[in-house]
């Protein structure tokens, strides 16, 4: 009690040094693997896709990332085996914070496909198991989540293989594929635009509405977000309508023209990909912070106490700053190399990823964007989409994740006690 | 900062384009024989020197392609066509342009004309094989629709009606190939007797070619048919 009494604004400020941090490099780094494939087929361009992860990243975070930053700070450990000594857990999440850091900068260096949130979560286990008592994990939880991270690239799979199969069948197996694409694409806008609304309404202003007086049921959020998902569709028929047939774009390729209307799609879905990002990347790295500002402030481990929406706007402007000073860079990298995948596929692919990981969200399941996106690519690659896919690449990086929840609580444990050291004598 | 990003790493190169390219060399390739032709009824032994070279580049640009091929499509490769297709069907493409290596060579180390009164039939032999080169290259050049539509049937259907006119293409290069048999057969014994066997070489070689052409037709089906 007293080291929080004495180091509280100095572990404080820290914890917000290392939370923005770590918000940095998701903007910097992991932004670009979501919104590569939009930049990859040319339906943005780099500096669009920057505005539209600036924007919905933030949006994202900011609206439906309470769940998840809820789950990080108080999901997997059991607080009230801690209660008497709550300076333990603000070591630990510091500790956690500055292992996932330490881990993915290396990973970065040497190159490894590892996720963000894999090392958080592996971080606070480690920290928690060790540092404190095993009993101290929520174990339940954490299967949980460790199960989910299983399901979301076969789920995402499975939409962006029944997603492409629909384009398929609607669109291009027929004599006239451009209007075809005309007549169904405002469908999957709406999608689009449903789905993200009502992710918003049914979690994330949640707690404005309470605030507010104001209850919704759910056939209400529905209704408004269908309401919404008209407005897309209206937003995205105007840009259809001025996309006309052009005969002499590509004569070698007869289908270059679906795929401009293709591209008008793909903006919708760089948006949701965007908002999925924020709304589950950005946990990783403001959950911590937000346990720890509820200690310092409280002075004890209260699981109740509401989090103050200041440290989402702080991930999201993390994001931010990322994507301004350095994933400007590495989108434009990625986003020559990943060329392959025109916009009919890249569409399904983002859809798939971006509804699983916008559900997940929802639920409060932190998961990873990466993966996931990479399990809706093979779904489109089992739909006959794609020309060829490197199955060993695929091995690699779901083997990644379990070499980062060891090499993620390893770090964490040695932070954890150092920390310990420093405050604690 | 090195950049992590798992995902380009998992689109792996498409083998569609290089395997259009390989063709459209094959067929670059087999067209130089008109010429050759031509030279060599003439008698311009000079000028059939010239393109016989031009032959031989263009036989090992197609050799390059396919190896290169070959050397991209290693097994851990998830596609929507079996690879082991997609190897038969470039080893086949490539042996159109081994056959025209080999018809140019032949003529041109024997210093061989065809027979006067063979010629006329004769080019139209080696035409109606070039043809078949021809349309076997446009239906070729289909597979990145039909990657495109995800093997959708009316691209499959498509890409039929193309095999079909391949195989009639083949059809006449047959015929013209009784033909011409037996035009050679019924002035054979005037000719020089080595003389006629290699004429028959040539007139294999060069239906070979067509069929092999027909067998790109025959390997795509194949591919379609999963």
């Amino acid at each position: 009690m007293t080291i929080i009494a004495e180091h509280g604004y100095l572990l404080l400020s820290l914890a917000c040094v290392f939370g923005f941090f770590m918000a940095w490099g998701i903007g910097a780094n992991d932004v670009a693997n979501a919104m590569g494939t939009s930049v990859g087929s040319r339906a943005l361009t780099v500096k669009q896709a920057i505005l539209i992860a600036m924007l919905f990243e933030f949006l994202g975070a900011y609206l439906a990332g309470g769940e998840v930053t809820a789950t990080i700070r108080k999901g997997i450990i059991d607080t009230a085996s801690i209660g008497d000594k709550p300076e333990l857990l603000v070591f630990g999440m510091l500790a956690a914070l500055l292992a996932a850091g330490t881990w993915l900068l290396i990973a970065s260096i040497k190159g490894w496909p590892v996720s963000t949130t894999h090392t958080i979560v592996g971080a606070i286990v480690g920290f928690a198991a060790v540092g404190i008592s095993v009993d101290a994990v929520h174990w339940p939880k954490v299967g949980k989540i460790v199960a989910s991270w299983v399901v979301s690239p076969v789920l995402a799979g499975v939409m962006s293989y029944a997603l492409f199969k629909s384009v398929q069948t609607l669109i291009l197996n027929h004599n006239d594929p451009f209007t075809r694409a005309k007549r169904f694409i405002p469908v999957y806008m709406f999608a689009v635009g449903f789905l993200m609304s009502m992710v918003t309404l049914l979690k994330g202003l949640k707690h404005v509405f309470k605030d507010q007086g104001v209850s919704m049921s759910f056939g209400e959020c529905a209704l408004y977000a269908a309401g919404a998902g008209l407005i897309v569709t209206l937003i995205g028929n105007y840009f259809l309508s001025r996309i006309k047939e052009d005969p002499n774009i590509d004569p070698n390729d007869r289908f270059a023209n679906v795929e401009r209307v293709f591209a008008v799609l793909m903006i919708f879905t760089a948006c949701s990909m965007a908002f999925a990002h924020g709304s589950n990347d950005v946990a990783n790295a403001v959950g911590p912070l937000a346990a720890i500002v509820g200690i310092v402030k409280s002075g004890t481990i209260a699981a109740k106490t509401a989090m103050p929406s200041w440290i989402l706007l702080l991930g999201g402007a993390g994001i931010i700053l990322g994507l301004a000073t350095y994933g400007f860079k590495v989108m434009a990298t990625i986003g020559q190399k990943i060329t392959v995948l025109t916009p009919s596929r890249g569409f399904a692919a983002e859809l798939g990823a971006a509804a699983t990981v916008v559900l997940a969200s929802a639920t409060g399941l932190p998961v990873s964007t990466t993966h996931t996106l990479v399990g809706a690519v093979l779904g489109v690659g089992f739909a006959r989409g794609i020309a060829a896919i490197n199955l060993r690449v695929v091995g690699t990086i779901f083997m990644s994740w379990l070499v980062t929840l060891p090499a993620g609580a390893g770090l964490s444990i040695v932070f954890f006690f150092i920390l310990k050291g420093i405050f604690a004598t | 900062m090195a950049i992590i990003n798992p995902l380009y790493k998992v689109l792996g190169r498409s083998p569609i384009k290089p395997m259009q390219q390989h063709m459209g060399e094959v067929v670059t390739c087999v067209k130089f024989l008109e010429g050759f032709f031509k030279a060599s009824n003439s008698g311009d032994w000079q000028l059939a020197s010239t393109v016989y070279d031009q032959i031989c580049a263009s036989e090992r640009a197609a050799d390059e392609l396919k190896k290169q091929i070959r050397l991209h499509l290693p097994k851990s490769l998830f596609m929507p066509m079996p690879r082991t297709d997609l190897l038969d069907l470039v080893t086949t493409q490539d042996r159109i342009a081994n056959g025209a290596r080999d018809i140019a060579g032949l003529m041109l180390g024997r210093n061989m004309t065809i027979p006067e009164s063979l010629q006329d039939c004769g080019m139209a032999f080696l035409k109606t094989a070039i043809a078949a080169t021809e349309q076997a290259f446009v239906a070729i050049n289909e597979l990145d629709e039909l990657l495109e539509t995800g093997f959708g049937d009316r691209e499959v259907s498509f890409i039929a009606t193309l095999i079909e006119a391949l195989d009639e293409l083949e059809h006449e290069n047959d015929q013209l190939e009784q033909d011409l048999r037996k035009k050679l057969f019924a002035q054979e014994a005037s000719l020089p007797p080595v003389d006629v066997m290699f004429l028959y070489k040539i007139i294999d070689t060069v239906g070979e070619m067509a069929d092999n052409a027909e067998r790109v037709g025959a390997r795509l089906q194949l591919l379609l048919a999963r």
